[in-house]
């Protein structure tokens, strides 16, 4: 295993304002090739500590580092097109399926960077689609056309962790399929440069999708357990 | 100047006036009689009111007393631009007050040494009341339909500027659409007022003047130069008290703090 993880976190912890602990103090570190699966009730804390390996979220102690630096400020942006986090819920700007991917290009954060129109093409292909799914309005497309949508987004930034909070909770077994291919597709691209971290609720799909489990429960992280796919 | 001074008998038979909407009140079942009392008699006990503190510091004609009248109706302004305001986060207050206060007494003073240069104390009552009652009129209007606007799309739409910030997106990108749109609202009223001022009505001031007997060229020259003031003054404060909030929803990590923003009477239960 590399010696410096991609991101880390060191004590980590949030609290409401009553004092009630949300987040215990945690420490996690995800390196280059790892597949983690969190699982846990629903309100247990999975959604919170996924949103703070994304910075989404201010926290009351602890750090955040990206490749062995601490971020904060203006490292924050650049930050979040290397570790993307894809909310449950998709949600697409008014337009086309392409205006969607084009967007985050036009950030500063991606300057110097362009839209790879035969990138996407290449994982909608695989996906049995064509190239008249870009055209498309996004008022058109299913919840989990959106998902695919939202996913391809994230991917085509060529990120190094990616966040997944229950992408596939509200789809069915096709388009649950769908998504997994396409974040395996991307993973393999990567060649064992990049990790996910993805929240389950299902034992199923953790089984399916990574190597290593963690149980969340009232805002604690359990030790890491093996989770040998494919087994 | 020569102009009809009222007689209280004469102000009686405009009054009388207000028994046409009690009557369409009652014929139509409106219900609406007892806040025609109440809005009638505020309108003669307010304007009597301060009719007279006017009259004393006319008198007095001394800067301090105009500068504490012009704070007073400053504070007024800014705690209505607020009340008028659906969604509440700490800091409004201070942020709202400051906008108006600001905008207003620099656009004010941008008259009163700039415009009006050759009036005799930059105090005179006569210049600097009306002057700030109109720069504070509007910006208060300004103020409170363009953060009305902001603090509510910010809210609904929390979901797509989070996804912008999932994305790269700096905070000011994430929330650029909005603060436009609230800016583009908050200006709309007093330019909408510029491209039919003369046309279809005469303003409240230009009135004023022509029954106080100014010429009407000379009304002119001043409607025309106040408009652009509180043009000035209304996009100042708008823009202010926008951005300092865009400021308070933010972390400078660039992280969203939308559960700041509470509706007003959650905000007042607090």
């Amino acid at each position: 295993m590399n010696a410096t993880p991609i991101i880390g976190i060191e004590d980590l912890s949030r609290r409401t304002s009553d004092g009630e602990i949300l987040l215990a103090p945690t420490r996690l570190d995800v390196f280059p090739g790892d597949r983690l699966a969190i699982v846990g009730k629903s309100g247990s804390g999975k959604t919170l500590l996924l949103r703070s390996l994304a910075a989404l979220d201010p926290v009351q102690s602890g750090e955040l580092r990206f490749l062995g630096q601490t971020v904060h400020g203006n490292q924050v942006p650049p930050y979040r097109t290397d570790v993307v986090y894809l909310p449950q819920r998709p949600v697409l700007f008014e337009g086309t399926v392409e205006s969607n991917l084009q967007l985050p290009f036009q950030l500063k954060s991606n300057a110097g960077r362009n839209y790879d129109r035969q990138k996407i093409m290449k994982w909608l292909e695989t996906l049995g689609r064509d190239a008249s799914f870009l055209s498309k309005n996004h008022e058109n497309l299913s919840g989990g056309e959106m998902q695919i949508v939202a996913l391809l987004r994230a991917i085509q930034l060529d990120p190094q962790v990616l966040l997944l909070d229950e992408p596939t909770a509200a789809l069915d077994e096709g388009l649950t399929a769908s998504v997994e291919q396409l974040v395996d597709c991307w993973f393999e691209a990567a060649k064992q440069q990049a990790a996910l971290v993805w929240i389950t609720h299902s034992m199923n799909q953790a089984e399916r999708i990574c190597d290593t489990l963690y149980r969340v429960d009232a805002g604690r992280l359990s030790p890491p357990e093996p989770n040998p796919r494919g087994e | 100047m020569d102009y009809l001074q009222l007689s209280y008998l004469q102000v009686g038979f405009a009054s009388l006036l207000i028994l046409v909407n009690a009557a369409i009140s009652i014929w139509l079942r409106l219900g609406l009689e007892r806040s025609l009392l109440v809005a009638s008699l505020r309108t003669i006990v307010q304007l009597l009111l301060i009719g007279l503190i006017l009259q004393s510091v006319f008198q007095f004609d001394q800067w301090y007393v105009v500068i504490g009248i012009l704070a007073i109706m400053t504070m007024i302004a800014g705690i209505t631009a607020v009340q008028r305001n659906q969604r509440r986060y700490p800091g409004i207050w201070l942020d709202t007050i400051l906008s108006v206060w600001v905008s207003s007494w620099a656009i004010t003073a941008f008259a009163l040494f700039v415009v009006l240069n050759g009036i005799d104390q930059w105090y005179q009552p006569q210049y600097a009341i009306p002057l700030m009652g109109m720069m504070l009129g509007n910006t208060l209007t300004g103020i409170s339909v363009g953060l009305n606007s902001f603090t509510e799309t910010a809210y609904t739409r929390h979901d797509e500027i989070e996804t912008m910030l999932t994305l790269g997106a700096t905070r000011w990108e994430a929330i650029a659409g909005p603060i436009r749109h609230a800016l583009q609202t908050g200006m709309t009223p007093i330019i909408n007022s510029m491209m039919i001022v003369g046309l279809v009505s005469l303003p409240g001031m230009m009135t004023g003047q022509l029954l106080a007997g100014v010429e009407p060229a000379e009304a002119v020259k001043y409607q025309i130069a106040i408009m652009f003031l509180v043009a000035s003054a209304t996009a100042l404060g708008t823009a202010g008290s926008v951005l300092l909030s865009f400021r308070r929803l933010f972390t400078a990590d660039h992280q969203f703090l939308r559960s700041r923003l509470q509706l007003k009477k959650v905000a007042e239960k607090r």
